[in-house]
């Protein structure tokens, strides 16, 4: 025990001087996360609130044929403006981008409707533009509500009672709470979380093995009167406190940042108050030794520093893979999924942030099982080390 | 004291140690000369249990090298060849770790500790970090690091490759010193001169197998030669390559 904590205390040491590891334990690894977070929260938020409550500039072919619905359509927000003078001209400007959506309305239209002919709208827009969708569903809306009060007004005229054209009543009702609602975006987090405790631990594992072997400082360590065991064991934790502190960093900053986020506009009030913060410290945490017990795994097996860090580099990513196929899929936490780390740690923690009940028992069995896989990973990268292979 | 007791081992189909056995006595160096690839880390690694003999055994003061490898350990300082130190830690804190993981308490680290950074005259950069020590510093600590344990048997393999004129005869002083203190001393190298001016035993190595051992004037002697060089280069082309 005590051999062990010597080389921990060591390994901690030496890397705290080493600002490579360092930076990235305390900088990078915890801070990406929040920042590129804000960032793409930001963009979206922005997104969701510019369109509804804005004014939207539609060029409209032929308005002085249909001033009642120019008006209509003002009253809607929509501004007419000038733009293209005839189709041709409309479908070019959409193809280009130069306008999102053009009407334009034919110039029987008002002879049409007064004969109670189908009167032609065009509204020209480029279904496969993302971000001209949401103002194109915007007019189309509009028109088809125009349309709609003619259609109530005609049967009216008839003696027809409007509800005829109503067989039912759809009432969509949105169950989700606003904590629901921010755990799919929140859902990213727990990626953020796992990528920024191995950002954390990686040059330290990469450093006490492969590292420590191409200094040549392996070969009389291993001559001392200590097992290799112990060493390893004590590499392995050395690695465990770097993602402890990069974790509870990346945890803070997201903390922090969440209450400079204007999300409640977006209808989500995240549940990641200081205590939440705490708790998913504790939920992460098991994780911390399977990460260390892999990439020092990883790393031993390699023979020299860059090969190892090409190898450890994508084990960073090996735990995000369910996390990503789970998140893509939109599976609710199941009890068998709490055998699989990461998954586990990723279906907890948004459990949490949306605000519903975690079960105590899926904890247990979460937190038991990636423990003894960490363990088992641990023995396993032991168990390499005894290889006189390994000084290579 | 060191004895070897009919040693082989093989990496693959490569016989990198042959049937080798010597003795290496307390009080006195022993040389191991051979040309490069002649086994010499293979044996000295095996001394000090970094790897394991396929078959023969080796005993450190009568402590199997296998049975009771941390034992053994104990009563060994090693010093491996191109030994590397961390580069983060103070020269002091080098020798600090070593001792702490051979188990000392407190007082005799720092006391072990002190005594080794004056025996081996680094009190002048012992608090400096090691990145940027010259090759011959860098020796002199990773020697001091194998030797905080106070081991009464030391191994050194290659010590003073690279090492400049002024840094090889002070690091001879030393390996003297610790004869001195009636210490058995075993050390690797291919520099015939060298040898002969440290060395009361040599044993010759060349392909993996003992060419020929015994005091200097023994091996003028056998060889029938005067001059050591010429022994050596006698000696060796004696043994068949291994197949």
């Amino acid at each position: 025990m005590k051999t062990i904590l010597s080389v921990l205390r060591k390994e901690v040491l030496d890397n705290l001087r080493d600002r490579r590891t360092l930076l990235t334990a305390v900088l990078m690894g915890p801070l990406f996360g929040p920042l590129l977070f804000a960032v793409v929260i930001n963009m979206s938020i922005d997104r969701a609130l510019s369109s509804a409550e804005s004014v939207l500039e539609v060029p409209v072919i032929g308005a002085e044929n249909a001033p009642n619905l120019i008006n209509f359509l003002a009253t809607r927000n929509i501004d007419v403006i000038d733009g293209p003078a005839d189709t041709a001209a409309a479908i070019e400007a959409v193809k280009t981008g130069e306008h999102d959506v053009v009407l334009s309305i034919d110039a029987d239209f008002g002879e049409k409707l007064s004969e109670g002919e189908p009167a032609r709208v065009q509204v020209f827009s480029d279904e496969a533009n993302q971000d001209a969708s949401r103002d194109m569903r915007r007019v189309r809306g509009a028109v088809r509500e125009y349309s709609g009060q003619i259609a109530s007004m005609r049967l009216f005229a008839r003696g027809v009672s409007p509800m005829v054209m109503r067989p039912l009543n759809i009432d969509e009702v949105d169950v989700s709470t606003p904590s629901g609602r921010s755990g799919i975006l929140l859902g990213m987090m727990s990626y953020f979380f796992i990528f920024a405790m191995l950002i954390g631990g990686m040059y330290l594992a990469i450093d006490s093995t492969a590292g420590e072997r191409e200094r040549g400082s392996l070969e009389p360590l291993l001559s001392l009167p200590v097992t290799r065991d112990q060493l390893m064991i004590g590499k392995i934790l050395g690695a465990c406190v770097y993602m402890a502190l990069s974790l509870a960093l990346s945890i803070a900053a997201f903390a922090i940042v969440l209450n400079f986020l204007p999300l409640q506009k977006l209808g989500m009030t995240p549940n990641f108050g200081p205590l939440a913060a705490v708790a998913a410290f504790f939920l992460l945490a098991p994780f911390i030794l399977v990460g260390a017990s892999l990439m020092t795994l990883v790393a031993s097996f390699t023979k020299s520093y860059k090969e190892a860090q090409t190898w450890v580099s994508a084990v960073l990513f090996a735990p995000t893979l369910p996390i990503m196929i789970v998140s893509i899929l939109q599976v609710r936490p199941k009890f068998e999924f709490m055998f699989i780390p990461s998954l586990s740690q990723h279906l907890l923690l948004v459990d949490m942030i949306k605000n519903e009940p975690v079960v105590p028992v899926n904890i247990a069995v979460s937190v038991v099982t990636t423990l003894v896989i960490g363990a088992l990973f641990m023995a396993i990268s032991a168990r390499l080390y005894r290889r006189e292979g390994l000084l290579g | 004291m060191i004895s070897v007791e009919n040693i082989t081992k093989s990496f693959g189909k490569v016989e990198a140690v042959r049937d080798v056995s010597f003795r290496a006595p307390d009080g006195k160096i022993t040389g191991l000369l051979g040309p490069n690839g002649a086994g010499k880390s293979t044996t000295l690694r095996v001394l000090y249990t970094v790897i394991r003999p396929d078959s023969g055994r080796a005993l450190i003061d009568g402590v199997d090298v296998v049975a009771s490898s941390l034992e053994a350990r104990k009563r060994v300082g090693a010093l491996p060849h191109g030994a590397g130190l961390y580069p983060h830690l103070t020269a002091r804190e080098n020798i600090e770790y070593y001792a702490r993981l051979c188990g000392l308490d407190k007082e005799t680290i720092a006391e072990r500790t002190e005594a080794t950074i004056e025996e081996l005259e680094i009190s002048e950069f012992a608090d400096r970090q090691t990145k940027g020590f010259s090759q011959g510093q860098r020796t002199k600590v990773a020697l001091a690091r194998s030797l905080v344990h106070n081991p009464h048997n030391v191994i050194l393999d290659e010590p003073t490759n690279g090492l400049d004129v002024m840094a090889t005869r002070s690091l001879r002083d030393i390996i003297l010193k610790l004869k001195d203190s009636g210490r058995c001393v075993l050390f690797s190298s291919h520099i015939m001169q060298e040898v002969a001016a440290l060395c009361d035993d040599i044993v010759i190595i060349a392909a993996g197998k003992v060419a020929l051992q015994g005091s200097t004037d023994t091996i003028r002697e056998r060889t029938g030669c005067d001059d050591l060089e010429d022994a050596f280069v006698q000696a060796i082309s004696t043994v068949e390559p291994a197949a």
